[in-house]
């Protein structure tokens, strides 16, 4: 069966969606990106979409629903590299995608966890003192 | 309005869902859509096509390629023999779904594209029939 590479890149995980996926592929990626982040105890993760040329409602609960559980495992998920024509489709089509932080490209978006994480860090000092 | 070509694609399993996409993606080159607009008319195939496969037990993607003076368009006709729609009203309002979905499916389909029309008879079928124009 095939699968999404889930690669890692330090204390993030890196997943990139090449290609058209099938509904059951969307729900292996979910399955496997959750047990990647608590096997790796990653802190964040950065979903790469340049490549997908189309998001309709399925993909988009996927991607949400991939960022909520990966809160609740107490990491965070940066969608990155949405195509425009993409963006205003889904946004058309009533997704908005609310909670899922996003970025232009995989850089930005690692700028975004690195500061989500020392943010969270200082919380940690902060209820320690 | 005349149509250039048209045909039929059979919507069975996951699959027909993205080679459905892929075949629209293509026709809607083929007619000289935007990027913009090539993607509405994929997305709003596939939301169809998934309802047609989830709600309807599977169905037919129809597309005929359509010309009219000097505008082209696709129209799809997105059928299936499933329970039909009890309300059709209702399944066309924002946030209404039957379960699985984010009830964005049909609604947010009639956004993507210029002519919108759906009709269903409770345990006969459903058909959805979208046109968009270059």
């Amino acid at each position: 069966m095939d699968r999404i590479p889930i690669l890692r890149m330090g204390e993030f995980l890196l997943v990139t969606i090449q290609v058209d996926m099938h509904d059951q592929l969307a729900l292996q990626l979910q399955d496997d990106l959750t047990r990647a982040i608590e096997k790796r105890a990653a802190k964040g993760v950065l979903i790469d979409i340049s490549a997908l040329e189309m998001v309709d409602s399925f993909i988009g609960r996927m991607i949400a629903d991939i960022s909520g559980m990966a809160r609740i495992l107490d990491a965070r998920t940066v969608l990155v590299g949405m195509q425009p024509a993409v963006a205003i489709t889904l946004v058309e089509l009533g997704l908005s995608l609310p909670g899922v932080a996003t970025a232009l490209n995989v850089e930005r978006g690692m700028v975004l966890l690195r500061r989500a994480l020392t943010e969270s860090s200082d919380d940690d000092r902060f209820i320690k003192r | 309005m005349t149509v250039s070509s048209s045909g039929e694609l059979p919507l069975t399993n996951e699959h027909d869902i993205v080679l459905g996409r892929q075949s629209v993606r293509r026709m809607t080159q083929q007619q000289g859509f935007s990027l913009v607009d090539q993607t509405k008319m994929v997305t709003a195939a596939s939301e169809l096509a998934r309802n047609a496969l989830i709600y309807g037990g599977g169905g037919t993607l129809k597309w005929a390629l359509l010309t009219e003076g000097s505008r082209r368009g696709l129209r799809l006709t997105v059928e299936d023999h499933g329970p039909g729609i009890p309300n059709v009203d209702l399944a066309l309002t924002d946030g209404w779904s039957s379960g699985t979905g984010l009830g964005l499916g049909l609604s947010g389909t009639r956004r993507l594209v210029n002519e919108f029309a759906l009709e269903s008879t409770v345990g006969v079928g459903t058909r959805v029939i979208i046109t968009r124009w270059k």
